[in-house]
């Protein structure tokens, strides 16, 4: 365990920014999606519970990843973020400004602030307008520019994205599908953001491609110090991209860390899992298949989730506990947070769970009159105290 | 080496269009044995997929024009009537294709579909056919298949599509089968049970399997060899571990360098192949890599904008076959491509 600890960055490294300089914190954000019976009246039978109380951060200029498969709810946490939904709960803090229950009127310069670039280029970009008049409408609608500017600024956006800028005539259909993603981030960059939620940026693309696209997001970054929330479910690319990265299973964060922490020393099962099961080019070089994680079955419904821990009924390590009462976010390194009764590396997860005396239950998830559950801090970012694994204690290591 | 199980030689197919002929796949050769796994890699339009379609006459009835060899078990499919061909497919030579909603139809039960692919090739009943298609769906690791051999397509899960096309295919133990981005629409987890699957089955049926795929790391893990095709025609062919650790064609080093690792060094920024792939209505003169190519200028008098390279073995291993100019390329890749993509295994080989 003193791996864990000893990544952390040395004595105030530049890795480690302030709490204050976020763009964006959300707390607790929940997204129920009701779900309604056949017949007449349609009733609300259920509820989706897409995401379901998640909390994280976005410092300014910076990126967060978040990753996890289909259905996890990601997508649906970068359009509420962009405000494209309404949350059923919980708060989105931009900049300073409670975006949550923004109305309509609110959200129009709002929408100069966050951008998204979207996954599928050829259904995100209209097919009966030019890509002049695709990336200049932000222009027009906000009215930024006076009309005889806009085709000068277009021009030059098309050229900071690597596009001909004489093509501000051409329509989508006439480009390939990594120009077409071009395109989209060029609309994206228009009104000089501060924040861009990519949803699956570069999935779409053929691997050449993606390189080149992803090499432009790193650049644009680096040029206008926008922030991303960086949604994806290629665990390479995620890394490749952000400082840190969330890993989501139905609808809540599971692990969330610095990268180096998380791809070097998961310490939730899940995440775990998935590392695993990762088809790696090295492994040529080595020979056939390396031992990986199984993981059984299918992620179950998000409209009836397993009670208390939601990874349980997949997880090879999950006790009595896991069903009983569901893990805390807890922080257990600088920077590094983990949803697990049983935290730990890869074959070193403890035998009994180390939330118990934190929750005031038992061993069995069963509550214990005579334990005094503790306060588990649930916010976005990390505080300077955490749960150290080895001492089985709150404190500063 | 035993006399090869299936041989492509010379594959050409063209498809006529309006616009002129379109070489989706120009002169494809190669062999395949018995209970291996040949991976292809490339990019979308580099043909792959038809190459793989042709093996199964897809192409039948179409304006495609097929020609060159396809030799199976000393038969040349290409030369079949027919229905001799129909006999064939899905008996001897089957095929998963890579989204397995689409492939399968909505309005019949997985376990009707399965079932027929059964008694298509076979004189069997009903209710043996229907017995079988359950044991199959067993074989794939379908849970409660006697109950679920009933459902319908839309009520299973992704990756249970998957493994009941996989099911499909395997019915009537095929000699070959040819496994189209089989993972592609899957989920990471998913892709592992699947790929962990496809290992398994081959172990048992002994069936020769094609792998196409873009992801490389698919290939690392679970082809023999690997193919790397580019504008419709291969540009390098070896064995797994010749291809990854000492490739000599510079496209196959620009796929590598433009992957992210989940172990790799981060700060390495990523090194994408400039521009994008031909048009193959008008493929590039020459090498239809070198537009792209940064290793051009190595080759004397612009040989690569006029002349086609051989396939040809390049280095010190007689089956590593490569598509290039470059009169050195061992060197070029561990002096120049090396310590960029992969700094730390400089000097290992």
């Amino acid at each position: 365990m003193s791996e864990t600890m000893s990544t952390a960055p040395a004595g105030g490294a530049p890795a480690a920014e302030p709490e204050d300089d976020a763009i964006l914190q959300v707390r607790n954000l929940k997204m129920y999606f009701p779900v309604k019976s056949t017949g007449i009246i349609r009733r609300t039978i259920g509820h989706v519970q897409a995401v379901d109380g998640v909390s994280f951060r976005v410092p300014a200029g910076g990126s967060l990843g978040l990753v996890g498969e289909s259905g996890c709810g990601k997508s649906t946490t970068g359009r509420m973020v962009t405000r494209l939904y309404e949350p059923t709960g919980g708060s989105i803090m931009f900049d300073g400004q409670d975006i949550t229950k923004i109305n309509a009127r609110g959200l129009k310069p709002l929408r100069r602030e966050i951008q998204m670039i979207f996954q599928d280029p050829y259904t995100s970009l209209n097919p009966r307008h030019t890509v002049g008049s695709i990336v200049g409408a932000p222009l027009r609608i906000h009215g930024v520019l006076p009309k005889d500017k806009v085709l000068g600024r277009v021009q030059e956006l098309l050229e900071i994205v690597g596009l001909n800028p004489e093509h501000y005539n051409r329509y989508p259909h006439e480009f390939s599908g990594g120009q077409r993603q071009r395109i989209g981030i060029a609309r994206a960059l228009t009104l000089q953001p501060k924040l861009l939620v990519a949803d699956e940026p570069v999935s779409a693309l053929d691997v050449s491609i993606q390189a080149q696209v992803i090499n432009l997001l790193r650049d644009l970054q680096k040029e206008f110090n926008i922030a991303f929330l960086f949604i994806a479910h290629d665990l390479a690319v995620v890394r490749h991209f952000c400082p840190e990265v969330a890993v989501m299973y139905l609808g809540k964060i599971v692990e969330v860390g610095d990268r180096e922490t998380l791809y070097n020393h998961p310490n939730h099962p899940y995440t775990q899992a998935l590392l695993s099961a990762v088809p790696d080019v090295s492994q040529a070089t080595i020979g056939g298949r390396r031992e990986r994680i199984r993981l059984e079955g299918d992620v179950p419904s998000p409209i009836n989730p397993p009670s208390g821990c939601r990874f349980r009924t997949r997880c090879p390590i999950a006790k009595d506990i896991c069903a009983a009462v569901e893990p805390p976010l807890l922080q257990i390194g600088p920077r590094h947070k983990v949803a697990c009764h049983f935290p730990g590396e890869i074959g070193a997860h403890p035998t009994e769970p180390v939330t118990q005396r934190l929750l005031g239950v038992d061993a069995h998830g069963q509550p214990d009159p005579g334990a005094s559950p503790v306060e588990i801090p649930s916010g976005p970012g990390y505080s300077d105290t955490w749960f150290d694994l080895r001492s089985n204690a709150l404190g500063r290591s | 080496m035993s006399e090869a199980f299936l041989s492509i030689r010379d594959l050409k197919v063209h498809f006529p269009t309006t616009d002129g002929i379109v070489k989706a796949t120009d002169g494809l050769s190669y062999d395949l044995e018995k209970g291996k796994t040949l991976g292809i890699v490339g990019e979308s339009g580099s043909g792959k997929s038809v190459s793989s379609s042709a093996i199964m006459g897809l192409y039948r009835g179409t304006n495609a024009q097929v020609s060159g060899q396809i030799i199976l078990e000393g038969s040349d499919l290409l030369t079949l009537t027919d229905s001799e061909m129909r006999d064939m497919r899905g008996k001897d030579v089957s095929m998963i294709f890579q989204d397995p909603l689409s492939a399968m139809h909505p309005y019949y039960t997985v376990g009707n579909q399965i079932a027929e692919a059964y008694k298509v090739h076979n004189d069997v009943s009903k209710k043996a056919a229907r017995s079988r298609a359950i044991e199959m769906l067993d074989r794939v690791g379908i849970p409660q298949p006697d109950r679920r051999v009933d459902d319908y397509p839309h009520q299973f899960s992704g990756g249970m599509r998957q493994r009941a096309m996989i099911a499909m295919g395997l019915i009537n133990d095929p000699k070959l089968l040819i496994a189209d981005e089989p993972t592609t629409a899957l989920d990471v987890t998913v892709q592992a049970q699947i790929l962990d699957l496809l290992q398994d089955l081959q172990r048992d049926f002994e069936a020769a399997v094609i792998i196409i795929t873009h992801d490389l790391g698919v290939v690392a893990e679970m082809a023999d060899d690997v193919l790397v095709m580019y504008a419709g025609r291969a540009v390098e062919y070896g064995s797994n571990k010749e291809i990854f650790t000492q490739p000599q064609m510079p496209y196959t080093w620009g796929l590598l360098s433009s992957i992210p690792d989940v172990t790799g060094d981060t700060d390495v920024p990523l090194i994408p192949i400039p521009g994008n792939p031909p048009s193959l209505l008008n493929p590039p003169k020459g090498c239809a890599f070198h537009p792209r190519c940064p290793h051009r200028d190595k080759v004397p008098d612009g040989r690569c904008a006029t002349e086609l390279p051989e396939l040809l073995a390049q280095g010190s291993v007689p089956t590593h076959l490569s598509r290039c100019h470059l009169t050195d390329p061992d060197r070029v890749y561990e002096q120049e491509v090396l310590p960029m993509i992969a700094p730390d295994r400089v000097g290992e080989s």
